[in-house]
């Protein structure tokens, strides 16, 4: 009954959706009032009738369901009931269900918002989403239908894939999804834009929160889905250019060369279609990821089944969507040109520099991504390419950004008035060379030239951003949260920079085989290896080793490994210690039983890179901060006043 | 003409090779052997029935044979054992086995218990010699022609399909030819 | 409890045993720390044929310890690191490699960001230049207000 009734809602979504976008488009063109107040009707009931296909499916899963084919596939009765939850988006069709719950909520919020935006204007913005979540549901409804019964219903489902079976799962689908999908907005009003043939500073004031915001979502759920990887995997790394990474990884690029776009947008009317073009081509790279993932065109550890009928199908909502929108831009994008200048050393070059950076390195990890398809499809043969590419290839463009980083943050607009900063800009650079290179050869012996640069590029980077604000504080001025929420983004950057740097430089791993009351020094550390015992859980079982860790004779920690076999799926999975000392973390993953009472385990000591993760949400901080601005918020009562005298209705 | 129109010829273009790359997606899993057209690897292992007797690649010039890799851990390998059995039926061509890192013991079971499709079957207990024929994953097929030629390999279990469309052709191409 | 649990463990280490474990642990070590440190990027380098997108180094099946067990004898035996990748490429295709080969197939793909770079550095130098010259004698200063 529940999964029916939630397929039918699917239907109503898909219904009002195509209202949705029918009187926000058209609505908008034809100027006709009417069609454009049902516009919001048709958000709100598009929202519930989703949220209801949710609730039904969750419903399924928690009482255990088995004759939904979705469940069967992806649960068990044994299964805690926090992963029965969870599980929801665990694979391809859920996980696409999520998308469209998310996209209803961004749109509701977009609505909820508009009250401050000309009628026309948000009538397009909201059709624009509906044409996209139209496309969702089609795709969802004609391929991947959650709701499949089963018949007649297993008797118990095949669980969830034991990777899959931790609290990294609750979080860091949604939150990725949520900057995904994000995206969605600054297309939609991108495309609302073209459509109506204008595009001004009004215009980008409007956009940037939305898009910091999604931005910074994006942000977090990427450094989460780095920080499960890297300790559920447990061999230490965090980031392997798989494909699927890199797929949430170009829309971060161009979102952030986006999110600087709009701020010269704003402020000096400049770039205008290089924003609008980014802002397209953000939320391609979101659908081109979604994508990549579900067709079975690249090989991956992360890609949901391969199904080339769901390729077909997204490629042909992707032609219809971006090709659309790219023809709007060919269209309008002649339309845009502004008058204004800037001199070589002014702010709005170091942005067009950091633009075009960004937007090479996108371009390099997609080249590096579709290789093997290029290759391919070109007759070249086959080709594979990985992290001996994209690491080399990424510090190319990487690496000038940084600095000129550095130098761009004291450009004034129009005229930057270097000049003026660089007695700072000396300073700075000198005392961010002798801490970088003292960091790098000092605290930690070696490292060599790289070690020695990202340090101090990552610390230059933190002292420049600094100067504005103390300089402001000196002289009494108020921090206005934008300028505390760049700050703290470029900080974060600063604080990145200089933890993947000791990460790379100053890791240690080694492998080694001991027996009870046998220890292993690795760096600075003793592990003294203690036996294993067995261990059991709710849906699984296995062995679990005791490790005393030592330094300078004196005991640091205790840590406990295990290697687990789940009972339905029977894999077993590595679950490996981590613990912190002094900015180190420790890492220890149980290997094999090789007899005799002894056993192998690999021993990893990476300085500092929690940090790494920490320095991502320092910058979705700082983007957060930005956005909450008042200047986006306030002078609504102006605004209105302006879309009166335009003669047009505000809501 | 329109320089704004660069974005939407650039994306198009890109629509062409992911729409050629769903095409050939079915192939995805399977990775395209350098063996073919090369000489087979040289080999010379134990026989399972024997294992005082070896099993010489050189003695297998001369005429054509199928090499199977194989083992009683592989539950692929049982599903294709059918039509292994209805290949040596047939007569066309004879099966070379290689027993793949595996039992001994449990081997000669396996073979009493479904049939013995295989002339030979030689034994890899170390699994190097799998390793000089790029095998990834069991079972895979190699077609070797009189010269010691490979010329075709398949990857996963054998099908009727497999046989009639890849196989036979090859072989009776040749046949007739000379 | 603990006099149950023991014959459900002993079956479970049985088949945990068996399966090899669910990590690449290896603790045999080559002699020379310089041949081992090769030996580590090497297996980073290449790809597990199984697992498809893990390296040698990371991979829990047994085709992952064979191959690295090749590796260490490739390099026991004296043979350089292009020398290894390319007997492996020579069994199992370039497919086997993390890193494209240099050749002049791949040309596109290593030259990418270098043509790139010159392309944006060409781009930016034009848009410089024309914003230079449309700014003019124009000093009228922009709002000091929050700057970005």
């Amino acid at each position: 009954m529940l999964p029916e009734l939630g397929h039918f809602a699917l239907i109503l979504a898909l219904l009002l959706a195509a209202l949705q976008a029918f009187f926000g488009i058209a609505g908008a063109s034809a100027s006709r009032e009417r069609w454009m107040a049902a516009v919001i009707p048709a958000v709100a009931g598009q929202a519930v009738m989703v949220g209801t296909a949710v609730a039904c499916l969750i419903a399924a899963f928690v009482s255990d369901d088995f004759s939904v084919n979705y469940v069967a596939e992806n649960s068990n009765s044994a299964l805690p009931l926090f992963y029965r939850v969870t599980a929801l988006w665990g694979a391809h069709e859920g996980s696409l269900l999520l998308w469209i719950l998310l996209l209803a909520l961004w749109t509701v919020a977009v609505a909820i918002g508009s009250g401050r935006l000309p009628a026309r204007f948000a009538a397009r913005v909201l059709g624009v989403l509906g044409v996209v979540s139209f496309g969702f549901l089609l795709f969802t409804l004609a391929t991947s239908n959650p709701f499949v019964r089963l018949d007649p219903p297993a008797p118990d489902g095949r669980d969830l894939n034991p990777i899959l079976q931790d609290p990294g799962l609750a979080v860091h689908p949604p939150v990725l999804y949520t900057g995904y999908v994000g995206f969605a907005v600054a297309f939609a009003f991108a495309c609302a834009a073209m459509l109506e043939g204008r595009l001004d500073q009004q215009w980008a004031r409007w956009t940037r929160p939305w898009t910091t915001v999604a931005w910074s979502f994006l942000t977090c759920g990427i450094a989460l889905g780095s920080f499960w990887a890297y300790y559920e995997l447990g061999w230490g790394g965090f980031w392997f250019w798989d494909p699927v990474e890199n797929a949430s990884f170009m829309p971060w690029l161009v979102g952030t060369a986006l999110v600087h776009s709009l701020a010269v947008t704003d402020k000096r009317g400049l770039f205008k279609s290089w924003t609008l073009l980014l802002a397209i081509l953000a939320f391609s790279l979101s659908m081109l990821g979604t994508f990549l993932v579900r067709s079975g065109v690249l090989v991956s550890v992360h890609s949901f089944a391969a199904d080339p009928m769901r390729g077909i199908f997204i490629l042909a909502f992707l032609v219809v969507m971006i090709g659309g929108a790219l023809t709007l831009y060919a269209w309008r994008a002649p339309l845009l040109k502004s008058a204004a200048g800037f001199e070589l050393g002014a702010r709005e070059s170091f942005l067009l520099f950091n633009n075009v950076l960004l937007v090479i390195a996108a371009a390099t990890v997609f080249a590096g991504t579709l290789a093997p398809l290029i290759s391919d499809a070109l007759g070249l043969g086959t080709l594979s390419v990985g992290p001996p590419y994209f690491n080399p290839t990424f510090l190319v463009s990487m690496l000038p950004l940084l600095a000129l980083l550095s130098v761009g943050i004291h450009a004034n607009w129009k005229r930057g008035r270097l000049k003026d900063s660089e007695r700072t800009l000396l300073l700075s650079f000198v005392a961010a060379a002798v801490l970088g290179c003292g960091l790098a050869l000092g605290v930690w012996a070696g490292g060599g030239l790289l070690g020695a640069l990202g340090a101090t590029l990552g610390v230059w980077i933190a002292l420049s951003s600094l100067v504005d604000p103390i300089d402001r504080w000196r002289r009494g001025l108020s921090l206005p949260r934008a300028v505390l929420g760049m700050t703290v983004a470029h900080l974060g950057v600063a604080l990145m920079v200089v933890a993947l740097t000791t990460v790379q430089s100053f890791t240690v791993e080694r492998d080694v085989a001991l027996a009870a009351d046998g220890s292993a020094r690795v760096g600075d550390y003793e592990f003294r290896f203690a036996g294993v015992q067995p261990v059991e859980g709710p849906n699984y079982s296995g062995v679990g080793a005791t490790v005393v860790v030592m330094r300078h004779g004196s005991q640091v920690a205790v840590l406990r490994p295990q290697k687990r076999q789940y009972w339905v799926q029977r894999q077993v999975t590595s679950e490996t210690a981590i613990t912190m000392h002094r900015g180190n973390n420790l890492l220890l993953a149980l290997g094999d039983d090789l007899g005799a009472g002894r056993w192998s385990l690999r021993v990893q000591i990476r300085p500092l890179v929690s940090l790494v993760w920490l320095a991502a949400f320092i910058m979705a901080l700082g983007g957060a901060l930005a956005a909450s601005d008042r200047r986006y918020h306030v002078a609504q009562a102006a605004q209105r006043a302006a879309a009166d005298a335009l003669g047009e209705p505000a809501r | 003409m329109n320089r704004f129109l660069l974005p939407l010829g650039a994306f198009l273009l890109l629509a062409v090779v992911l729409a050629i790359g769903i095409k050939h997606s079915p192939e995805k899993g399977v990775i395209a052997s350098p063996l073919v057209g090369r000489p087979a690897p040289q080999f010379s292992l134990p026989a399972l029935s024997d294992p005082a007797r070896q099993v010489r690649s050189a003695d297998l010039k001369g005429h054509w044979y199928l090499f199977n890799v194989w083992g009683t851990w592989c539950a692929e390998c049982r599903a294709e054992h059918p039509v292994l059995l209805k290949v040596q039926r047939a007569g066309i061509v004879p099966l070379i086995g290689l027993d793949w890192k595996d039992d001994n013991a449990q081997a000669r079971e396996w073979l009493a218990q479904l049939g013995n499709p295989y002339e030979t079957v030689a034994v890899d207990a170390s699994g190097r010699a799998a390793i000089e024929w790029g095998v990834y994953g069991a079972p895979e097929t190699f077609l070797v022609n009189p010269q010691g030629i490979v010329v075709y390999k398949h990857v996963g279990a054998l099908t009727d399909d497999t046989w009639a469309r890849e196989i036979l052709p090859r072989v009776s191409a040749v046949a007739a030819g000379s | 409890m603990r006099a149950r649990l023991r014959p459900l463990a002993l079956l479970v280490l049985a088949a945990l045993l068996r399966s090899g474990g669910a990590l690449a642990v290896d603790p045999t070590e080559l002699p020379d720390p310089r041949l081992q440190a090769r030996y580590v990027a090497l297996t980073h380098e290449l790809r597990c044929m199984q697992c498809q997108n893990e390296s040698l180094a990371d991979s829990p099946v047994e085709l992952a310890a064979d191959l690295r067990r090749e590796v260490r004898e490739l390099l026991l035996a004296g043979k350089s690191d292009d020398e290894v990748r390319a007997w492996m490429a020579a069994r199992y295709g370039d497919f086997i490699l993390f890193r494209p080969r240099y050749a002049w197939r791949n040309a596109w793909l290593w030259g990418a960001p270098g043509v790139l770079l010159l392309i944006g550095a060409v781009v930016s130098w034009r848009i410089v230049r024309q914003r230079t010259t449309l700014l003019g004698s124009d000093d009228q200063p922009v709002e000091e207000d929050p700057p970005g």
